[in-house]
């Protein structure tokens, strides 16, 4: 990466790009600090969020981007975790081959999220520490009731898709608040759609072991039985209107209900999310 | 085909082009030339100089481009539909025909939601295509619909508007679980592998200049996007 080729590049649709910066000398100084104290990976970011500071009217404050990016710092540590030890067990938990690959794919990508975020996260404040979790969804008291997840296959599954779908619909449930967010936004964006992928990996997992699930999300549709289990997580999928447009049969298309619904995923609220959490982490 | 999957077929392009149906068969719904005459006429105001179909600027112009993909895509799989592959299983037809009608979800939507200010119906050109190939089919398949994760992944960056942001959020983890399957119907596990993400686990985006430059080899209409926003 030329930093000069790129401030001056900046220079020609902002001439005043060093008198937001102080100077050129200035900013690349101050990338050059930032740039020393952090994995390599995170200097796109940290170059972004140095943009931030320097361009007003931007929505995404820095405590905001702070307060989200440890709130999917959180949800990492969940989903590393738990995909962390359901692979200690070994094939008395998952199937050798196919199955045992994907999730050590899956595992792997959220083991990199947790230390994107951590990267990203350095140079605007404090990363939160990894919460103690308790994947019975117990909250703490380890008996919870998904008690077995770690010794049944399809328990395992089931959770493994509702954590992954519920983290696709975190992310996009705080996008708005970085809107202007530049690299990390774009950084947001990159890990939600790779949670999308894993979400239709594990559902296509879950059909070839029997259960009748797409690799998207019809309606509240679950899959995990009792629904009941997951209610919060699904609530609100079935929605079939967007932007005061209705999909259903939209233009005279013959679009169904199901698909209407398919079609978009749902966001779900910080508060949701948060109360969802709770369940799998230990107060 | 049956006649109700052709009739299904008719009511998909009628929107796009007023054409009789004897003409649409004629064509096995490929687009048309009236479409090209459609495009080529109402995009701008000078006679001599193609400078192809304006996109616009800000977040309409964004919408556009989405708008332009998801044409792409729902032009795509309704051909795949209409002239399944050679081995197509009972699974994949049921699969491919929800995807199909994801993508004419989207497409309308972004057509309402634009009104006034949406781009014309774009002439696709899928010469390149061999629809009676399972490979052929899911390789381009797979190309588009990773294509459109990493277009709505790199534009979200340009949009000023949460709520149109949200929304290409609702969309894009959907093209996100269509590629996944494809991906994994080619060959099961290559759901998310290092041809779509980065070191960090991190999807690899694209800029819309960078995306049109591969959609346009699939669409024969001059696309436009210099009003674009770039930062």
């Amino acid at each position: 990466m030329n930093l000069n080729n790129i401030f001056g590049e900046i220079e020609k649709v902002d001439p005043e790009v060093y008198d937001r910066l102080d100077t050129r000398r200035a900013a690349m100084k101050g990338f050059a600090n930032l740039g020393g104290k952090l994995a390599l990976a995170a200097v796109p970011l940290a170059f972004g969020s140095m943009f931030q500071k320097a361009y007003a009217g931007t929505k995404s404050t820095k405590e905001t981007v702070l307060q989200v990016l440890n709130y999917a710092l959180t949800l990492e540590y969940l989903e590393a975790e738990f995909y962390s030890i359901a692979l200690s067990k070994g094939i008395l938990l998952i199937p050798m081959g196919a199955a045992t690959t994907a999730i050590q794919t899956i595992s792997g990508h959220e083991t990199s999220h947790v230390a994107f975020l951590k990267a990203a996260i350095a140079p605007l404040g404090t990363a939160v520490a990894k919460p103690t979790f308790d994947f019975s969804g117990g909250s703490g008291s380890g008996t919870g009731p998904f008690l077995t997840v770690f010794t049944d296959y399809s328990l395992f599954l089931a959770v493994a898709q509702t954590l992954e779908d519920t983290g696709v619909r975190a992310y996009k449930g705080r996008a708005a608040e970085l809107v202007k967010g530049g690299d990390l936004l774009t950084a947001a964006l990159n890990i939600h759609s790779v949670e999308a992928r894993h979400a239709s990996h594990i559902r296509q997992m879950r059909k070839a072991a029997g259960v009748d699930v797409k690799p998207w999300i019809t309606g509240v549709i679950s899959g995990v039985s009792p629904a009941s289990l997951v209610a919060p997580n699904y609530a609100g999928e079935d929605v079939t209107t967007q932007a005061t447009i209705n999909i259903v049969n939209i233009n005279g298309m013959g679009t169904s209900v199901n698909a209407a619904t398919e079609a978009f995923d749902e966001p779900l609220s910080a508060t949701d999310v948060l109360a969802i959490v709770k369940l799998f982490i230990k107060p | 085909m049956s006649t109700s999957q052709r009739e299904e077929i008719i009511s998909n392009e009628k929107i796009i082009a007023p054409l009789s149906r004897r003409k649409f068969l004629g064509y096995a719904g490929a687009a048309t030339g009236l479409m090209a005459g459609l495009a080529a006429c109402s995009k701008n105001n000078s006679p001599s100089v193609d400078t192809g179909v304006d996109l616009l600027s800000g977040d309409f112009g964004i919408l556009n481009y989405a708008y332009a993909l998801e044409q792409l895509e729902a032009a795509f799989y309704i051909k795949v539909i209409a002239s399944p592959y050679t081995g197509i299983t009972a699974d994949e037809t049921a699969r491919l025909t929800e995807i199909r009608d994801h993508e004419i979800a989207h497409r309308e939507f972004f057509k309402n939601a634009l009104g006034a200010k949406a781009i014309v119906a774009l002439e696709v050109d899928f010469s390149t295509i061999t629809f009676t190939s399972r490979d052929s089919v899911l390789g381009t398949a797979k190309a588009f619909e990773d294509l459109g994760v990493s277009a709505y992944n790199g534009a979200g960056r340009l949009i000023t508007d949460p709520a149109y942001l949200v929304l290409a959020g609702k969309i894009v983890s959907v093209e996100a679980r269509h590629a996944a399957y494809i991906r994994d119907l080619i060959s099961n596990g290559s759901f998310a592998d290092n041809t779509v993400l980065d070191v960090n686990g991190l999807e690899k985006s694209r800029t819309p200049v960078q995306v049109l430059a591969i959609a346009q080899t699939y669409i024969k209409t001059k696309i436009n996007a210099s009003n674009l926003p770039t930062s």
